[in-house]
C-alpha cells in the first residue's frame, strides 16, 4: 500500500493498491441515500397494506383498499383493489362521459341521428374511429374498398342495398355473396359470348354477333344467369347478385385492364370461377348495438346512401 | 463466540456475493411466482368459461406463429383498460392460455393485438394479408410470409401433441382420458383431442374449413389461418359473470 497518498490520512480506501499506486475511496453512503433507503422500506410495507400482496397458503392479502363500481344489472359491488375492478370502475366513468350521446344514439331513428347537428358530428368522430380499427383494413381508410375483394361504399352501387335498415342488416349479421362457377357448366363458346354480352351493357367495345347470343344464354335455362342478375342484368341485392349494367366492377377487373379484349377476359374468367369468397363478417356480437347503429350512419354518409 | 458481521466480507468475496445475490432474487421469485401454482383462483374458474385444447390443425398453427416469429411484434394479451377494452374487447383470461404451452402473451405490440383476432377478418383477408400485407392494409409494415402456402408437414403432430399432454394438456392417449374429455368438453371436441386421430382430424379439419382458399393438399397457410380465426373465442362472455371475473383477482 502506498503511503504517498495524501487522502488516506482522511478518507478510509479498501486497502488494496492496483498499479503500485491506484486506490479504491471506501466511504460511507451519503446520509440521504441511506435515509432513502429506509423510506423505501417503509412504503413499501404501507403498499403492502393497501394493495393485494402476500401470498398466504392457497390465497393472498387483499389489502385494505376497495373498489365500488356499478355492474351491467345496476347492482353496486365493492370488491378489494384490483384491476379489473379498477377498469369495472373506469368503465362507468367512460359510460358517463358517453352517455348523452350513445344514449341519443339509442332513442332515436338512423334519420333523426343523421340529421342532428351533433349526434352526427359524433357519429362522425365515433363512426370514424370504429371504421378505422373494424372495417378499414378491409374496405380501406376511406371506404374505397379493393377491386377483387372488398366493395367500395362510398359509391351508391349496392351489392345488398344502401338503405340505412339494409346496411343495418350487413353489418349485423355480415354477408356472404356466392355465384357458382360457370367453368365446367358451359362451354368455351357460351363463355365467350356471355361475356361479351356483359361487356355491351356498360358500354365496353364487344363483339355485337357473340353478345347477341350471350344476351339470349343470359336469360336461358341453360346459364340462367337471369335467375339472380335478373332478366335486366340489373342484378338482384336480396342476392348480392351485383348490377351488371353500371360501370362498377367488384370481383371482375375490368377497370384495371386497359384493352377492350382484356376487360372481356376478366368476365371471362369470373364467369368461369364463379364468386366465393366475399365474406363480409358479422358485427352483432363483436360491437354494441349503438356502435353499429354509429357505423351504419357512418357509412351512409360515406357518399352513397339511399 | 461473537459473531462480528461485516459487509466488507460479501463485498471482498465474490464468491460468496454471487451465491448470496442468487438466493435473494430466488426468493424473490419464489414469493411472487410459486404461489401462483397453488392459489386456486390463478386460472378462472367460473361457469360458463370452458376452453379447449386446440384441435390438431390450430396447434400446427400456433408452432408456425411461432416459428415465423409473430410474437415479436404482436401480443395476445388484452390488459384490463379501458382503451383496450375499447379496443380490442373483453380483457384476457387466465383461463384463455391455460393449455398454451409456451404463452403468448408479451407486450411488444409493433402490431396490434392478437388475442381476439378470430372472426374479426374473413380467411381471405388473412391469406391475402399474410402473403402480401399492404395489398389489404397499405401502411402496415408486416413482413410478407408468401412461403406459408407450402405443404404443411403433418408428420410429427402425433408426437407434438404427446409433448403437451405430457405438461397438461388433456390431448387423450387412452380410452380413459378419451372419456374424461367427453365428459369435460362434449363428444365432438373430445374426438379432436384424441392423438391416435390426430392426422386424420388435421386433414378432415383443414378440407372442411379450407382455410386457404386451396383445395390442394393442406398448406401452413391453412394451420396459421384456422389458429388465427380460433384465438379469443373460446369464451362466451355473455354467458359468464362478470362480478366473478373480478372476484377471482
Ligand atoms: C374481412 C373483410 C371485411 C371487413 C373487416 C369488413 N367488411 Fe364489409 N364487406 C366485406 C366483403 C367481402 C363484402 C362483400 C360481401 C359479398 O361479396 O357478398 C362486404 C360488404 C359490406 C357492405 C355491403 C356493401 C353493399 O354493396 O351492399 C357494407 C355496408 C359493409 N361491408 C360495411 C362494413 C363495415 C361498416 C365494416 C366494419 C364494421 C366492414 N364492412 C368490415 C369485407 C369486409
Ligand atoms: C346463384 C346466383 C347467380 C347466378 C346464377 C349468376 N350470378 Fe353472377 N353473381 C352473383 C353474385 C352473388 C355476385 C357477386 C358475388 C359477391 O359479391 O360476393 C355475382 C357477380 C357477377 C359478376 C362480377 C361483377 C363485378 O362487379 O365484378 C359477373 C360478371 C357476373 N356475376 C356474371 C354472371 C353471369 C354471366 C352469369 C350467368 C352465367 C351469372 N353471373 C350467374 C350471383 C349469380
Ligand atoms: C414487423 C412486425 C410484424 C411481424 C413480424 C408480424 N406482424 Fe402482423 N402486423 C404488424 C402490423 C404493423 C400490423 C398492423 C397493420 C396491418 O394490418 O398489416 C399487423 C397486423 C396483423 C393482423 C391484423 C390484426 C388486426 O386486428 O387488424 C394479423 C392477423 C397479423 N398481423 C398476423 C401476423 C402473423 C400471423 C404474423 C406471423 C406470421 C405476423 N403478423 C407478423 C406487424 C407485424
Amino acid at each position: 500500500m502506498s503511503e504517498q497518498n495524501l487522502q488516506s490520512q482522511t478518507v478510509q480506501t479498501t486497502g488494496h493498491a492496483w498499479d503500485g499506486d491506484l486506490q479504491e475511496f471506501n466511504n460511507p453512503l451519503p446520509t440521504w441515500w441511506v435515509y432513502t433507503f429506509y423510506v423505501t422500506i417503509v412504503f413499501s410495507i404501507v403498499y403492502w397494506l393497501i394493495y393485494p400482496s402476500w401470498p398466504i397458503g392457497k390465497s393472498f392479502l387483499t389489502g385494505f383498499s376497495d373498489i365500488t363500481y356499478v355492474n351491467k344489472a345496476g347492482e353496486t359491488v365493492t370488491s378489494h383493489w384490483n384491476t379489473r375492478a379498477l377498469l369495472m370502475a373506469d368503465l362507468n366513468k367512460a359510460e358517463e362521459m358517453q352517455k348523452p350521446y350513445f344514449s341519443k344514439v339509442a332513442a332515436n331513428d338512423f334519420e333523426q341521428i343523421a340529421k342532428d347537428p351533433e349526434l352526427s358530428g359524433f357519429v362522425l368522430s365515433a363512426g370514424k374511429a370504429l371504421f378505422t380499427e373494424n372495417c378499414a383494413p378491409c374496405h380501406q381508410q376511406g371506404g374505397q374498398g379493393v377491386i377483387g375483394f372488398f366493395p367500395n361504399l362510398t359509391d351508391d352501387d349496392w351489392l345488398y342495398g344502401g338503405s340505412y335498415d339494409k346496411i343495418h342488416e350487413t353489418l349485423v349479421n355480415g354477408r356472404r355473396g356466392y355465384m357458382p362457377a360457370f367453368g365446367e357448366v358451359l362451354n368455351a363458346g357460351e363463355i365467350d359470348a356471355l361475356a361479351n354480352y356483359v361487356a355491351s351493357l356498360s358500354g365496353i367495345a364487344h363483339d355485337a354477333g357473340k353478345a347477341a347470343s350471350g344476351r339470349v344464354l343470359f336469360t336461358s335455362e341453360t346459364a340462367a344467369c337471369y335467375y339472380c342478375h335478373t332478366d335486366s342484368a340489373k342484378g338482384r341485392q336480396d342476392m348480392g347478385a351485383p348490377n351488371l349494367t353500371d360501370k362498377i366492377w367488384l370481383w371482375a377487373d375490368v377497370p384495371g385492364a386497359e384493352k377492350a379484349e382484356d376487360k372481356i377476359a376478366a368476365i371471362r374468367s369470373t364467369i368461369i370461377t364463379g364468386v366465393n369468397k366475399g365474406v363480409m363478417p358479422a358485427w352483432g356480437e363483436r360491437l354494441s348495438p349503438e356502435q353499429i347503429k354509429v357505423l351504419t350512419v357512418y357509412v351512409h354518409e360515406l357518399g352513397g346512401g339511399k | 463466540m461473537r459473531i462480528n458481521f461485516k459487509h466488507e466480507w460479501i463485498e471482498t468475496n465474490i464468491g460468496l456475493m454471487l451465491v448470496l445475490t442468487m438466493l435473494a432474487i430466488s426468493v424473490g421469485g419464489l414469493v411472487e411466482i410459486a404461489p401462483l401454482f397453488f392459489i386456486k383462483k390463478t386460472v378462472e374458474n367460473v361457469e360458463g368459461i370452458n376452453v379447449r385444447p386446440y384441435t390438431p390443425l390450430e396447434l400446427r398453427g400456433r408452432d408456425i406463429y411461432i416459428r415465423e416469429g409473430c410474437y415479436t411484434c404482436h401480443s395476445q394479451m388484452i390488459r384490463p383498460f379501458v382503451d383496450e377494452k375499447l379496443r380490442y374487447g373483453h380483457y384476457s383470461l387466465a383461463a384463455e392460455s391455460q393449455y398454451d404451452h409456451p404463452f403468448q402473451w408479451g407486450s411488444k405490440r409493433t402490431g396490434p393485438d392478437l388475442a381476439r383476432v378470430g372472426g374479426k377478418y374473413s380467411n381471405e383477408w388473412h391469406v391475402q394479408h399474410l402473403i402480401a400485407p399492404r395489398s389489404m392494409v397499405p401502411e402496415s409494415v408486416m413482413p410478407n410470409y408468401p412461403w406459408l402456402m407450402q405443404l404443411l408437414d403433418q408428420s410429427d403432430i402425433a408426437n407434438r401433441m404427446k409433448a403437451l399432454r405430457a405438461v397438461g394438456v388433456p390431448y387423450s392417449l387412452t380410452e380413459a382420458e378419451r372419456e374424461a374429455n367427453v365428459k369435460k368438453f362434449g363428444a365432438e371436441v373430445a374426438a379432436m383431442l384424441h392423438i391416435a386421430d390426430a392426422k386424420k382430424n388435421l386433414v378432415e379439419q383443414a378440407n372442411l374449413g379450407n382455410y386457404d382458399g386451396d383445395r390442394a393438399g393442406v398448406s401452413e397457410m391453412d394451420a396459421l389461418v384456422a389458429y388465427l380465426q380460433v384465438l379469443g373465442t373460446m369464451v362466451d362472455f355473455t354467458k359468464v359473470d362478470a362480478d366473478e371475473l373480478v372476484r377471482s383477482r
